[in-house]
């Protein structure tokens, strides 16, 4: 912006046209907001890349279905670990938080023989206390998430094994925890959930678009809104007609179709955590704590309950992953939400548009730049690349996402003061 | 100060009941004697510029009118009612609101939002973003603000001049009667000074006190109604902007010659205020 401002009335400005959107789009990545913009472009390049070297096996529906599923523990965590990083902190330990999550749901809903809800609660329950320890450490005393976590990181795999005990596995037996991972929803439903989804977004922004001109607002053109519709509809449709194609490898023993049930879990989670982050005080509070905390500590923002909240989330949403790890493999073993699992996640927040040094993130980020993650995981597997390569790989994408944070960042410095 | 100023373009005059008035202000940290017998007033349509070398005690006075660091003896009398204010909400409940220097804004939210920061409005527990958008806007004209293009872009967009312009208009949002802006144009261009300055006139215009921290004398001449010279944490004088020239004010602050109205002001010290060292530290 430079020093001789446009006098612009703002009252005469009532709409911004299809142009207008464009423009201050491309302002806004010029000036370094570049926002999941690289993400989304790497996603289509990997698709294109994988799709022409293995054209029969990566994009067969069966692989697709399988990318999804598999990638929503990472997109989890991830979503959860958005609400740390925006303050500029890190927990290294939701892998784990996951994993001794999962353990005490094996332990309530398996060796106890309770209902699976049960299970589940006493589960989120395991979290929330992480969640607790670590953001008390953190903000009531001071020390650093990166070591309180490092630290929770080596614990919480001891306490895994604790719990877990002798035998080195806990079996889940539950239906309904199994299903969330295994089983599809019908056909019929899975286009429902697709209508539904498409439907209230397209009432609720109409809604909004005709609020706000009421009231003499800027609105958006009814282009945009338009476009946007459009893009969501045909986005959705196609993955939902893309899963509701028989995939089974062989029909005659058993048919897979339809929308995984996970796909929907992930789904209301995330619109409860965007809600969350846009729409309360609560989340308001958390962007102005990691934007410019002093600040956010004048403005009469209690800084040290806004991070203590944000770790208590962040382990919670982890012990929903945990959840969908124990269900994914049908038991809890010591290394659940071990290995990989954490750096994935941190790397799908990355990778998807949410800053490292705070104040910047969505959890929808969480899960394109877990998509990202799972379909270079997942193409690099249909190469038939060695594990060695697949982790450099994966290193290497992390490093670039970061790279392009941090450029973004001092971008945004240096265009800031006009 | 008695005579009623001529000025009819202005609101507020020099006979008006002072909205603040501070009698016998002392306040140390601990040994140090920083403000000594301290007199100040600030009335409603006026703007009182504080001027004063490097550690002279402005930034204690402030910090004290806010209830930063409340002062240790003297009367806090605002509206004619002595009141008590030991911490910034006080202050904030009186209608006293300061700008600092570092404006305090956060870069990643957009303007509505930094103006709402810590204030929000909620109707069943959800952000009204509609009416808190309105609200902005109407402040934003009421100031005549009318460089910014859209209320809705990032504050790390925005120019030095527009952030400052934000920092104060969100100091007057909250029906606040007093206006304390710590160094407003100190790290501003030309053009921007006086965009920001042109924002001091109109505040006092539209019926608020403001109390104007500056080292440019320019500046002080510029918008100032009154002008408040404290020297080692004494108030040498408050003369009226018109009885002065930039020089006599530079005097003023660095302890010079004085004139007339400056020796009267100090008379009824002991006489020992240029003597004393223990003032030097702010």
């Amino acid at each position: 912006m430079s020093t001789a401002d446009e006098p612009l009335d703002s009252s005469n400005v009532t709409q911004t046209s299809l142009s207008d959107s464009f423009r201050e789009y491309v302002a806004r990545l010029r000036g370094g907001d570049v926002g999941p913009l690289p993400a989304i472009l790497g996603l289509a390049l990997l698709v294109i890349v994988f799709s022409s070297l293995r054209p029969d096996t990566f994009t067969n529906p069966f692989n697709f279905a399988n990318l999804l599923i598999q990638s929503a523990p990472v997109i989890v965590i991830a979503m959860g670990l958005v609400f740390v990083l925006l303050l500029g902190e890190i927990d290294l330990s939701a892998g784990f938080t996951a994993g001794v999550a999962g353990g005490i749901l094996g332990v309530v809903a398996t060796r106890h023989d309770q209902p699976w809800y049960f299970g589940v609660l006493a589960c989120l329950a395991t979290g929330a206390v992480i969640g607790l320890f670590i953001g008390i450490l953190v903000s009531r005393i001071g020390i650093p998430s990166f070591v309180v976590t490092l630290a929770l990181f080596l614990a919480l795999q001891g306490i895994l094994l604790k719990v877990i005990g002798q035998g080195g596995t806990i079996r889940i037996k539950s239906g309904t925890i199994l299903a969330i991972m295994s089983n599809n929803l019908p056909i019929w439903l899975g286009w429902l959930v697709f209508l539904g989804i498409v439907v209230a977004y397209a009432g609720i922004t109409f809604l909004q678009m005709q609020t706000r001109r009421k009231r003499g607002l800027v609105t958006q053109s009814p282009t945009v809104w338009l476009v946007k519709i459009v893009a969501l509809t045909v986005l959705l449709g196609l993955c939902t007609y893309y899963l509701s194609i028989e995939r089974s490898r062989n029909v005659a023993v058993t048919s897979i179709k339809g929308v995984p049930i996970v796909i929907p879990v992930v789904l209301v989670l995330l619109v409860l955590l965007s809600m969350l982050l846009t729409r309360t005080v609560f989340g308001r509070h958390v962007y102005a704590v990691g934007g410019n905390a002093e600040a956010a500590r004048r403005a009469g923002i209690n800084v040290a309950r806004i991070r203590l909240l944000c770790f208590v989330l962040c382990s919670t949403i982890a012990a929903v992953a945990g959840v969908l790890l124990a269900s994914r493999v049908n038991s809890v073993t010591p290394s659940t939400g071990g290995g990989e699992t954490l750096l994935y996640a941190v790397g799908a927040a990355v990778i998807g548009g949410t800053s490292l040094f705070g104040g910047k993130g969505r959890p929808v980020d969480a899960i394109i730049g877990g998509l990202v993650v799972a379909v270079v995981a997942n193409g690099m597997l249909l190469l038939n690349q060695a594990a060695a390569v697949v982790y450099m790989v994966t290193g290497l994408v992390l490093l670039l996402a970061a790279g392009v944070d941090a450029l973004s960042r001092k971008r945004a410095a240096a265009s800031g003061r006009g | 100060m008695t005579a009623t100023t001529t000025d009819a373009g202005r609101p507020g005059s020099t006979d008006s009941a002072p909205l603040l008035e501070l009698r016998g202000i002392d306040k140390s940290f601990g040994a140090v004697q920083v403000l000594h017998d301290v007199t100040l007033t600030a009335r409603l349509g006026r703007v009182t510029a504080l001027v004063g070398d490097n550690g002279a005690g402005k930034s204690t006075l402030i910090k004290g009118i806010a209830g930063i660091h409340p002062f240790d003896s003297g009367d806090y009398l605002f509206e004619g009612k002595p009141v008590h204010v030991h911490n910034p909400k006080q202050a904030n409940a009186l209608g006293v609101e300061v700008v600092y220097q570092d404006l305090a804004l956060c870069d990643n939210l957009d303007i509505v939002q930094n103006l709402y920061l810590g204030r929000e409005v909620t109707s069943s527990g959800v952000l009204d973003e509609l009416t808190m958008e309105q609200r902005a806007a109407e402040t934003l004209a009421s100031l005549s603000v009318r460089t910014v293009k859209s209320i809705r872009q990032k504050v790390a967009s925005l120019s030095g001049g527009q952030r400052q312009t934000v920092a104060i208009a969100r100091a007057v949002l909250w029906n606040s009667k007093l206006v304390i802006l710590d160094e407003p144009t100190a790290a501003l261009g030309v053009a921007q000074t006086e965009q920001v300055l042109r924002l001091v006139r109109r505040l006092a215009d539209n019926g608020l006190a403001v109390i104007l921290i500056s080292h440019n004398m320019n500046d002080v001449l510029a918008v100032a109604d009154d002008i408040a010279v404290l020297y080692l944490g004494r108030m040498t004088a408050q003369v009226e902007a018109k009885d002065v020239d930039h020089s006599e004010i530079v005097k003023l602050i660095t302890g010079g010659a004085r004139t007339d109205e400056a020796d009267e002001a100090d008379a009824p010290d002991d006489g020992s205020g240029t003597t004393t060292t223990d003032g030097a530290q702010s």
